[in-house]
């Protein structure tokens, strides 16, 4: 009975920050569409930061990263496919996964670990110490002013980071394929472009646009949620880390399902 | 209170609130006249801090109005909201600058967000206001790098920097030394006097709130015991104000039955 009650109460509080989440989204885009005729505008400067930090500053561990699944992916393809003596479709192998999997997965988890609870800490600390209130009170919306920056940053610079990802992995593959096949980068290069088409590099990106939404959702949900100081502050940050790379796993299934049907 | 053919600028009306399940605020009437010191005080846990948050539209009431210069601003339109709160400042106990910004960006926030001035005429503005908190020359600096009455200080020229006619301060004095408090309570009287703000100032501490009050607003456990001048409060024979005002620690009567069951409630 009691875990029937409990299991009800769960369920009750994961629907309502579910209703959170999309009511805060709904209002986010309102405010980048709208604002500007309310004189209430999302500041295209903050954007810019944001972007900076969220995208730019994440360009070396994402290459690095990136990189290292392309070798990963190499040697685990050339062991497997050297049993049926097939060595050179490796390069088919990274092509579609790196594309259609890796790029974005790694990217998006990146992000969730590095963003995502960044965006949850500044907005709970900011809880904390009454700055919301401040900037309610001051006729500020704390929606259009934090959140539809980051928003707006992470849509351009996650999908953004996904096709750099995705060049990063090819790369590393090319490289362990040349040194253990002495395949030339041309040659690689050459036959990956034959391999890939649009849609793998676009399947992608759509979900890449989808991680994005959830980093964001998912860390300002959690950060405006924050109680009870500096310890609320810190089980928001990790609380939104675990959810947000849960979502994007999931999501990444579900799309990954009705985007090969 | 009011004074006929004058709206005054604040005015509450059987306002009921509550938190979750438990009725905080039962029933509150108070008015503000323009231009008037109001000081709302009680012990903790006595709803002045709930008023506040009521008062500055952060919640929405369970019942009750309450008319900001004579709109119902628990019927307003956002819209509406918006442009009101440009008519008013509030200084937060913290402070409550924003971190990431230096204290000069602080200042010039309102501004940059609801006029249309250029960038110069904001920073003339702002550092305007600095000097009238005395913190001329401060603006460079970021907020960690002040003193608690530093970032009061900064708080209350962020609060004023678009000469508001309603002026909120939540525990002014709250974590300052005698002397510092003693200043934030000169500033709020010069403030009123200089640009003829009508003020509304939470505080629990007695010395400050003799000081500046023009009227007081005595709450406990939810309810209004009194409002009236410093003499008139001063001379209440109520139990609980005079408790307040000796600091006594205030011995509420409990009946042994009802304690019992207190403690043995499952």
């Amino acid at each position: 009975m009691l875990l029937l009650e409990q299991l009800g109460r769960k369920t009750v509080a994961a629907v309502e920050e579910a209703g959170y989440l999309t009511t805060l989204l709904a209002e986010s885009l309102f405010w980048i569409a709208c604002g500007p005729f309310y004189r209430q505008p999302v500041r295209i400067s903050s954007v810019f930061t944001q972007m900076m930090q969220i995208g730019i500053a994440a360009i070396p561990i994402v290459f690095v990263l990136s990189f290292a699944i392309g070798v990963m992916l190499a040697i685990q393809g050339i062991h497997t496919l050297k049993a049926f003596g097939a060595e050179e479709q490796v390069v088919l192998g990274i092509a579609f996964s790196v594309t259609r999997e890796f790029g974005p997965l790694i990217t998006g988890i990146l992000i969730a670990g590095r963003s995502g609870s960044a965006l949850a800490a500044r907005i709970g600390t900011m809880q904390v110490n009454q700055e919301i209130d401040a900037l309610r009170v001051m006729g500020i919306n704390p929606v259009r002013y934090l959140v539809a920056p980051a928003l707006l940053a992470v849509l351009v610079m996650v999908p953004a980071l996904t096709f750099f990802s995705d060049l990063a992995a090819l790369f590393g593959g090319a490289v362990y394929s040349g040194i253990e096949m002495g395949l030339s980068f041309d040659a690689y290069v050459h036959q990956s472009l034959d391999v890939l088409e649009v849609d793998d590099i676009m399947q992608g990106l759509i979900k890449s646009v989808v991680f994005a939404v959830i980093i964001v959702m998912v860390g300002v949900v959690n950060g405006f949620a924050v109680k009870g100081g500096a310890e609320g502050v810190g089980r928001a940050t990790t609380r939104s880390v675990v959810m947000a790379i849960s979502c994007i796993v999931i999501a990444d299934m579900i799309f990954t399902y009705y985007l090969n049907r | 209170m009011a004074r006929p053919g004058k709206t005054p600028a604040i005015e509450v009306r059987d306002l009921v609130t509550h938190y979750g399940r438990t009725e905080i605020l039962h029933g509150v009437n108070m008015t503000v006249e323009e231009g008037e010191i109001m000081i709302i005080m009680g012990g903790s846990g006595s709803g002045k801090s709930t008023l506040l948050r009521y008062l500055l539209g952060l919640s929405r009431p369970t019942s009750g109005s309450i008319y900001m210069l004579g709109k119902d601003i628990t019927r307003l339109s956002p819209r509406e909201m918006h442009e009101l709160r440009k008519n008013m400042g509030v200084a937060f106990q913290g402070g409550a600058l924003l971190s990431s910004m230096s204290v000069g960006e602080n200042v010039q926030l309102p501004l940059l967000e609801h006029t249309r001035l250029d960038r110069k005429t904001m920073q003339i503005m702002a550092r305007m206001k600095l000097e009238v908190v005395n913190l001329g020359g401060f603006e460079h600096m970021m907020p960690a790098q002040l003193s608690g009455g530093m970032i009061k200080r900064a708080a209350v020229a962020r609060a004023i920097v678009m000469d508001p006619k309603l002026m909120f301060f939540d525990e002014p004095s709250a974590g300052l030394d005698p002397v510092v408090s003693a200043e934030l309570d000169e500033l709020i009287l010069r403030l009123r006097d200089a640009m003829n703000m009508t003020m509304v100032v939470v505080t629990h501490e007695l010395e400050s709130a003799m000081k500046i009050a023009d009227r007081i607003t005595v709450l406990d456990r939810g309810n209004i015991l009194m409002i009236g001048t410093v003499e008139e409060v001063q001379a209440s024979d109520n139990e609980r104000i005079q408790a307040l005002l000796n600091r006594r620690p205030s011995t509420g009567e409990v009946a042994a039955d009802e304690y019992l069951e207190r403690l043995t409630r499952a």
